[in-house]
């Protein structure tokens, strides 16, 4: 187990590099930089200001010097939030973030495996093509069409919820994470949906029912294991994903997390902060999917065996 | 006292592409401790009438058209769910012919063993897990688990085939019933594990006096255990009566021709085998890495073939005979070069070609060719019959698009398939035509020596026959060589010269075939040998001491 562990990890290193290579090399090379504003500042200000910030050394110097920064863990200062680390600015946001995620994972979890199992339950029903149809829209609805729509419902029309805010009005949350899972929702009816039919066509699922099990014990005790191995498997892409994706909603609800950060320090060069943003991201990918696929082995006794046994 | 009694059961399964009239107006019935057995080739409907009596057909697309039946007169078809619970919890259990599907891998088989009796919806019947779990423990040790407080916390995939459909039998018992259905509980197993699961599930039905429905296609199988068969073809009971009668007094064409198409003795060709050596095997080795070990560790090769000699003379067909996990499948792979050889010569005509190249191996695989076990998975089912004829045949230039047409036409003449049928895709046959297809894909580019795998175990009996008639012809007609692979020591009896016996990579004996058969030298041989099963009521009773 340790040594599956350990691979993982090691492989996770050449991962990490390209992406840091990559990404400051492209900031780098995008026309423009972090002090070209519309208004002339003086050349002496800027020389400065570049000299201060190290960028008036060679790019490969720059990549080097950035290295030895990161393995030590230190992001660097942002160029646009004088005075402000990367480090900082990241652990400001990254609380709200997470906890917007968590309870959007909460809500795809929730609505996606009910809608899916119960979709396989009755396949080629309308209990199956109902949540499906549904699925679909949630997959196609763009979270900044859902947002402002559910606000205008819910927020506006009904008055039932608070339409912006992050935890400074009760029942501020509800319409941020049901924005945010409503897609993810759709992805795990779906895999869940097919999870359940693919087990539920077994031979041990016959064993179970000729036992005299009630359906809910073959369900709930002899598919729901095997059947959602496909979620499981795409939960940590689906959490990274749900944390890099949180800007629009974000945005739409006026939430302080690290959504806004990215996208800011992308339009204002702010290399450091895109740089640190991308690797933080990119390091919680690889280790969100390495949870995942720990939990899916974990899951199977087979795999189980075979990975402690090496 | 009868038990079960179904009347004029008839099922039909409504498909997008019509109905199938599945069982057609069967009636039969069981008393305690009685042994019936239902006989009948794929498609016949057996295990379709047995299933229905539990309410585990999918419905849709199956549907009960007409019919009774009942268990110690209660109606099996028409209660409702708590009902039907109490009838598969108590009274009537399934063994599944396949353990390694059948059995939950996600949960361990004490927990699968003990559900009947922790979840038993009646609740004077229910037990605390702990006297569950007393209960399976001697259970287990009864169907011969060892260890079994041990394995009772093992999951499904630690067991072999065998131990597998132990566990099977002791998940179905746990809650003694009344009646027990074994569909085909032996047909995934090795000979000599079969014989030791029929002995099995005889002496568990002595001592409890439990009735017992066997399903099976092998009347081979059932000539020794049942008391009463009946034979099934195209959901209709063609014959019906006790075993004796069935077997000795046969009324029915089809069960005739059922007992005709078993393989008894030998249908050898003509000696054709000459003194020439086709192909030669030293010492081969051929070894699996075990990627999970280290490589230090004495299990970091899998030796399938382990130190294996053999010699193929030119003309002759040889038996390669051996259980599961044997290595003769890798044994015959290896001669063609398909699997990872670890030292060791094979040569061809002399010639080595165990080392040669990809490219200079070219004319050599037009020479040898394989047929598979299973005509299912190896055609590919996005190629029509003529594509998948033609491409050996430009491949290896032996025609070219001016004559392949004719070429093709004349091919599948040879293997019996009708020529309208050209333009067919795989699904479109029937697993004989199929493996005819893949004969056919075979012999195409006219090779000198042919590995045929397991070439008749996917088929039904009928059909087996067919199949083996066609190949005894071909071999005949294009003067060919064969290395014939198979579990089923009958097959390899009625076909082959001589015969390999192969045990755990090693060869065990090899031999004329009837003097192996009439003087087995190998204990191992001698075990494997008296596990056939005959289809011979009297003969086999009284072979079988403990029936």
């Amino acid at each position: 187990m340790l040594k599956f562990l350990l691979s993982r990890i090691a492989q996770a290193i050449p991962v990490l590099l390209v992406v840091v290579t990559a990404t400051f090399f492209i900031v780098h090379a995008a026309p423009g930089g972090p002090f070209s504003a519309d208004k002339a500042v003086p050349p002496e200000v800027i020389e400065a200001l570049e000299a201060q910030y190290k960028l008036d050394q060679p790019v490969w110097r720059q990549y080097i010097s950035y290295l030895g920064d990161i393995l030590s863990g230190d992001f660097g200062p942002s160029f646009k939030y004088p005075g402000r680390s990367v480090n900082e600015l990241i652990m400001a946001g990254i609380p709200i973030t997470a906890e917007l995620a968590f309870y959007a994972m909460l809500v795809a979890l929730g609505l996606g495996v009910l809608s899916g199992v119960g979709a396989a339950m009755r396949p080629n029903t309308l209990q199956d093509y109902a949540p499906m149809t549904l699925a679909m829209i949630g997959i196609c609805m763009p979270s900044f069409l859902l947002g402002p729509l559910l606000v205008l419902v819910f927020g506006i029309e009904l008055e039932m919820v608070p339409v912006s805010g992050w935890g400074d009005i009760p029942g501020d949350k509800i319409l941020p994470s049901i924005t945010l899972g409503t897609g993810y929702a759709a992805y795990i009816a779906r895999l869940s949906r097919g999870g359940m039919l693919e087990i539920l066509s077994q031979d041990f699922i016959r064993t179970a029912r000729a036992k005299g099990l009630s359906e809910s014990t073959v369900i709930i005790k002899h598919a729901l294991k095997g059947g959602l191995i496909p979620v499981i498997a795409f939960l940590g892409p689906a959490f990274a994903g749900l944390l890099a994706g949180s800007f629009v909603v974000e945005t739409i609800f006026q939430i302080p997390g690290i959504g806004r950060f990215y996208v800011q320090a992308a339009f204002n060069r702010d290399y450091t902060l895109i740089l640190g943003m991308t690797i933080f991201l990119s390091t919680l990918i690889i280790i969100f999917n390495l949870i995942s696929d720990l939990i899916s082995i974990w899951l199977n006794p087979k795999l189980r065996d075979e990975i402690s046994n090496g | 006292m009868t038990i079960l009694d179904v009347k004029n059961l008839s099922i039909s399964f409504y498909t997008r592409n019509g109905t199938v009239k599945a069982v057609k107006n069967v009636s039969f019935n069981l008393s305690k401790g009685e042994t019936l057995a239902i006989v009948g080739e794929s498609g016949s409907g057996k295990s379709v009438t047995c299933y229905s009596l539990l309410d585990l057909l999918p419905k849709p697309p199956a549907k009960i058209e007409s019919g009774n039946a009942y268990f110690e007169g209660s109606d099996l078809l028409n209660c409702d769910k708590d009902a039907m619970r109490m009838h598969r919890c108590d009274d009537i259990a399934i063994i599944f012919q396949d353990p390694m599907t059948s059995l939950n891998p996600f949960l361990t088989i004490g927990e699968q063993i003990i559900e009947p009796l922790i979840k038993n919806p009646n609740p004077d019947k229910k037990l605390a897990r702990k006297d569950a779990k007393l209960q399976a423990l001697s259970l287990l040790r009864e169907v011969g688990i060892k260890n079994a407080d041990e394995r009772y916390h093992s999951y499904p995939h630690e067991f072999s085939g065998g131990m597998r459909q132990r566990v099977m039998i002791a998940m179905a018992l746990i809650t003694e019933p009344k009646l027990l259905i074994c569909d085909e509980p032996t047909t995934a197993l090795d000979v000599t594990i079969q014989a030791q699961i029929l002995r099995l599930i005889k002496k568990l039905q002595k001592n409890r006096d439990v009735a017992v429905i066997f399903i099976s296609h092998d009347l081979g199988v059932v000539a020794g255990i049942a008391d009463k068969v009946m034979v099934m073809c195209d959901g209709e009971i063609k014959e019906q009566d006790s075993t004796n009668e069935v077997f000795y007094k046969t009324k029915d064409d089809y069960t005739k021709r059922l007992l005709a198409a078993i393989p008894d003795g030998a249908k050898r060709l003509p000696n054709r085998s000459t003194k020439n050596i086709l192909v030669e095997v030293k010492e081969l080795k051929t070894y699996f890495k075990n990627h999970t070990k280290k490589r230090t560790d004495a299990n970091y090769f899998t030796r399938a073939v382990d130190d294996v000699s053999l010699k193929v003379f030119e003309g002759e067909i040889l038996g390669l005979v051996g259980e599961s996990g044997s290595g003769k499948s890798t044994l015959g792979r290896s001669i063609l070069r398909l699997a990872p050889i670890y030292d060791g010569s094979i040569t061809y005509g002399g010639e080595d070609i165990k080392n040669l190249t990809k490219t200079n191996l070219l004319p050599y695989r037009k020479k040898m060719q394989m047929i598979f076990q299973d005509p299912y998975a190896s055609l590919n089912p996005r190629m029509t019959v003529y594509e998948t004829l033609s491409e050996p045949l430009l491949y290896h230039k032996v025609a070219s698009k001016n004559n392949i047409d004719s070429l093709i036409y004349q091919l599948m003449d040879d293997v019996g398939l009708a020529r309208g049928s050209i333009f067919k895709y795989p699904h479109e046959f029937s697993g004989g035509q199929r493996q005819r297809i893949a004969i056919g894909r075979a012999v195409a580019t006219r090779p000198e020596f042919i590995i045929a795998d397991e070439p008749v175990s996917a088929l039904d009996v009928t059909i087996q026959a067919q199949i083996l008639d066609l190949i005894l012809n071909l071999v005949e007609k294009h003067n060919l060589t064969m290395l014939f692979i198979s579990h089923d020591l009958s097959v390899v009896r009625y076909i082959s010269d001589r015969v390999v016996v192969m045990n755990a990579g090693k060869i065990i004996e090899q031999g004329i075939t009837e003097q192996i058969w009439e003087n087995p030298a190998k204990p191992y041989t001698q075990d494997l040998l008296s596990a056939i099963p005959f289809p011979d009521p009297i003969k086999e009773r009284k072979r079988a001491t403990w029936l």
